[in-house]
């Protein structure tokens, strides 16, 4: 069970967002896609979650096509996307923003289990059931859409820039939350991130995206040690 | 005193027929974002199948539920056969913004032009199943009917039936997220188009059944709802358009108004009423009476 | 060879096409001139919601009402003040565009489906009024009479051909002008606000004044043709200006293709034809009264939803679009 990503083109009204972008992320696999604003990496992954038409290329999860599915047949097979912080709905409840995944799985007990484990997870959405989404902190908010992206049971996970408009230190919890539930629950994760050191850090491989096109591919380490990188992305 | 009190009543059950034409319109305006101005036409036609199943069965009751029944299916039809092709066409553009509504009220013309060709433009009447004679309260003869009753309880059973479906069941749980923010909806798995369809089926048998209750007090013509519909619509804008309770009880304070104002300054300034106190209502609480604060751009 | 301006050429193709509606106006017969000056009044009104909801993106189903208002103020002018038809017509024209202005500032708060709804409300509303007021006429409302064309022209001048000259020449002025006022700065804020009112803002245009001055001009230009259909019909009263009116214009204004005046005159046209289409179908293939009274109405709501699938932006893009597919 794999990403694999082939010469994929996407235009964004009149401008080509992405050109001929191929890579490949194994099962299991944490990928990290760095690039600055405006390098494509958002349109990237609504085109791989169904939001999106692509101009031309391909992408497969597990040997199947996924650029002609519906959103929402792409997650009812596994393929959960997490767009950024305001991926929660703010006028429904922490609890029913949970339930919004479950809704149409029939195994409810498995539903009540997977949204135990969320919580224990993340303490505070159990402190927080009750209230809007809207009135939870950024932290918080991120914290509710990948929780309710894990309910589901997720096999591929699309996150955008979870970090954004975050401070620091949550933003070091969460990026160890992907990390520990990476490697607990086998996921395959494609982490579009424009904190390039943080994603790298708990990425396997990297992806760095310019202005559309792939400028580098190479393990996570490697990335972090390439002086190049570092000048253009990491600030040192 | 008698005159209070027959304004009060008569108040409550035209409010309560507003009610459910509100209710109608801010159901499809919460999962489509549309003003479905074809909804007078909808709820015509509906009670014109009604009328024919009345005239043929003899009984209201097997009318009244072949209405609703039909209201829904044609809802439902309108939006999957209608809606989405003239959504997925119109994307582009500064059509985008008034093609929905041109082609709701074109629609509108459409239904009102069929009712015509089939039925003809003479007035039709429905015979109501229970007496429409006025009440006798405290000794004195109201114009409040058992039916008027009848119409009073049919429209708060509707609505609690409908809030307990929007916030307790899991179908009223993807209802109102596919009405907020479709994309998440989407994205968690929720069949939004599926449940839009809903929204409209529902809307649609509530309009049905909105006809039922107002034709046999009024007479059965083509333009019959359109007044209704004015009405409908102010009233939801009063209550907020994001609110189901917002749209009762938006009908109910445009009910009362016009009533009052019908019945002691003069019946002939029923419109000017309603649209002075839409008018205020837009300029003083743009975001209705009762909304829960979310901005008002389309 | 002379280097004509744009505004030049323009204003000189106006002259042009008066001068060829006057010789036309000689050689059709009475129908023909009072269908012609129906189709002047029209594309008057057409204009005035192209105007505001093309060009200033302000969707309004009351124009009917903002003709009302023109109507009445134009009747009563001639009747109660005694003033010259001529007067009363700039009167009909002044009046709603001053009612247009104050609306316009209420309305410039609202959007999308609120403006719709509040407008349908004007348009349902305000001709009851006159009910109420005996000075406006009740409900058999208040005669209007333009008089007869003056004796200079002959005698065999007939009345219709002397109401296709005022209303063309009434459409021909303000239209010219409309024209212009859209080529120039104010045309282009205008379309600011439609396509971007945030940008429009930023770039120090006040959306609400402006939204307010578009709205009072196509009140003004409604009025007027107002003013020019009670002339038409010798008279005013609320059941001619009903809701269904405001629908008829939106609808010739969306076939003709809302974002441009050009070919505003085809959207009056085919106003004016269809029912003369629909008495010749019924003469053909008979029916009831219910089928010969829908007709009409079924054939420009089908025409509207065939418009907005095929032609949203009107029947020129639609060429436009063949051409471009061709190559």
């Amino acid at each position: 069970m794999s990403l694999v990503v082939e010469n994929l083109t996407i235009d964004h009204g009149a401008i080509r967002a992405i050109s001929n972008v191929s890579f490949k992320v194994p099962e299991g696999q944490l990928a990290a896609i760095i690039g600055a604003n405006g390098a494509g990496k958002t349109t990237l992954l609504r085109t791989l979650s169904g939001l999106k038409e692509a101009v031309s290329g391909g992408a497969t999860w597990n040997g199947e096509s996924i650029l002609d599915k519906k959103p929402e047949d792409l997650a009812r097979s596994g393929i959960m996307h997490v767009s950024d912080g305001k991926s929660v709905i703010a006028e429904l409840s922490v609890k029913e923003n949970l339930a919004l995944t479950g809704l149409w799985r029939k195994d409810k007990k498995d539903v009540a289990a997977a949204t135990a484990e969320v919580v224990e997870l993340f303490p505070i959405l159990g402190q927080r059931m009750a209230q809007t989404a809207g009135s939870l902190s950024g932290g918080e908010r991120q914290m509710l859409a990948i929780g309710r992206s894990l309910i589901a049971r997720p096999k591929l996970l699309l996150l955008d820039e979870p970090s954004l408009g975050l401070a620091p230190l949550i933003v070091e919890q969460i990026f160890q939350s992907i990390k520990d539930l990476v490697k607990r629950l086998n996921l395959t994760v494609v982490l579009v991130e424009q904190n390039a050191m943080g994603a790298l850090k708990i990425a396997n491989e990297g992806i760095v995206l310019s202005l559309g096109s792939v400028v580098a591919v190479d393990s996570a380490q490697t990335l972090l040690n390439d002086p190049a990188v570092r000048a253009a992305y990491l600030g040192f | 005193m008698n005159q209070f009190i027959t304004a009060v009543l008569t108040s409550l059950s035209t409010g309560a027929i507003y009610a459910l034409m509100s209710i109608a319109l801010v159901l499809v305006w919460r999962s489509t974002r549309v003003i479905n101005f074809a909804q007078a036409g909808q709820a015509i036609l509906t009670t014109y199948i009604g009328y024919e199943v009345v005239t043929r069965s003899g009984s209201y009751w097997i009318g009244l539920i072949c209405a609703v029944i039909s209201g829904a299916l044609l809802g439902a039809g309108i939006d999957r056969f209608f809606m989405r092709p003239i959504f997925k066409r119109v994307n582009s553009g500064p059509i985008v913004m008034i093609a929905p509504v041109v082609a709701t009220l074109a629609l509108l013309g459409i239904i009102q032009a069929i009712i015509g060709f089939i039925w003809g433009l003479s007035y039709q009447t429905i015979e109501a199943p229970i007496s429409t004679g006025g009440l006798t309260i405290f000794g004195s003869i109201v114009a409040f009917s058992p039916f008027n009753l009848m119409v009073l309880i049919a429209v708060t059973l509707s609505m609690i039936s409908l809030t307990i479906l929007f916030q307790k069941t899991n179908i009223g749980l993807a209802l109102r997220a596919s009405a907020y923010a479709p994309e998440i909806a989407k994205l968690s798995g929720i069949r939004v188009d599926a449940v839009r369809t809903l929204g409209w089926a529902l809307a649609g048998a509530a309009g049905g059944l909105a006809g039922m209750l107002y034709i046999p007090g009024s007479n059965l013509y083509p333009n019959a709802m359109d007044v209704l519909l004015v009405f409908g619509f102010i009233a939801a804008v009063i209550g907020g358009l994001d609110s189901l309770f917002g749209a009762v009880a938006g009908a109910m304070i445009l009910g009362f108004a016009v009533n009052f104002s019908a019945s002691y300054i003069s019946y002939k300034l029923v419109f000017p009423t309603a649209f002075l106190i839409l008018i205020v209502v837009l300029l003083i609480k743009p975001k209705g009476v009762f909304s829960s604060g979310k901005s008002r751009s389309a | 060879m002379l280097k004509l301006s744009a505004p030049r050429k323009r204003l000189f193709g106006f002259i042009l096409l008066g001068w060829a509606l006057l010789l036309i106006s000689d050689r059709i017969d009475e129908l023909r001139q009072y269908q012609g000056a129906f189709v002047a009044m029209y594309t008057l009104a057409i204009a005035s919601i192209i105007l505001l909801t093309g060009y200033s993106g302000q969707l309004s189903l009351g124009h009917s009402a903002l003709m009302a208002v023109g109507a009445y103020a134009g009747a009563l002018s001639v009747n109660n003040f005694k003033l010259h038809p001529v007067i009363a017509l700039i009167m009909a024209a002044l009046v709603a565009g001053i009612f247009g202005l104050l609306l316009g500032y209420a309305a410039a708060r609202l959007s999308g489906p609120y403006l719709a709804g509040t407008t349908l409300a004007l348009a349902v509303s305000l001709p009851t009024i006159a009910n109420q007021f005996p000075v406006l006429g009740g409900e058999q409302g208040l005669a209007f009479d333009i008089g007869t064309a003056p004796t200079r022209l002959g005698e065999d001048f007939s009345q219709y051909q002397w109401f296709f000259w005022i209303s063309c020449l009434s459409a021909l002025i303000m239209i010219w002008f409309l024209v212009n006022l859209l080529n120039s700065r104010y045309g282009r804020q205008f379309r600011a606000l439609r396509d971007n009112p945030t940008a429009a803002q930023l770039a120090g245009i006040n959306i609400g004044r402006q939204k307010a001055l578009a709205f009072s001009l196509s009140a003004g230009i409604a009025g007027l043709s107002g003013g020019l259909l009670v002339m038409l019909i010798s008279g005013v009263s609320p059941s001619a200006f009903p809701l269904s009116l405001s629908f008829l214009l939106l609808a010739g204004a969306v076939v003709t293709g809302v974002y441009s005046l050009k070919g505003v005159i085809i959207g009056a046209l085919v106003l004016v034809a269809i029912p003369e289409i629909a008495e010749s179908v019924v003469s053909r293939i008979g029916g009831s009264e219910g089928f010969t009274t829908s007709l009409p109405g079924f054939m420009v709501s089908s025409l509207l939803i065939l418009a907005v699938l095929f032609a949203p932006n009107g029947p020129g893009h639609l060429l436009h679009k063949k051409k471009h597919l061709k190559h």
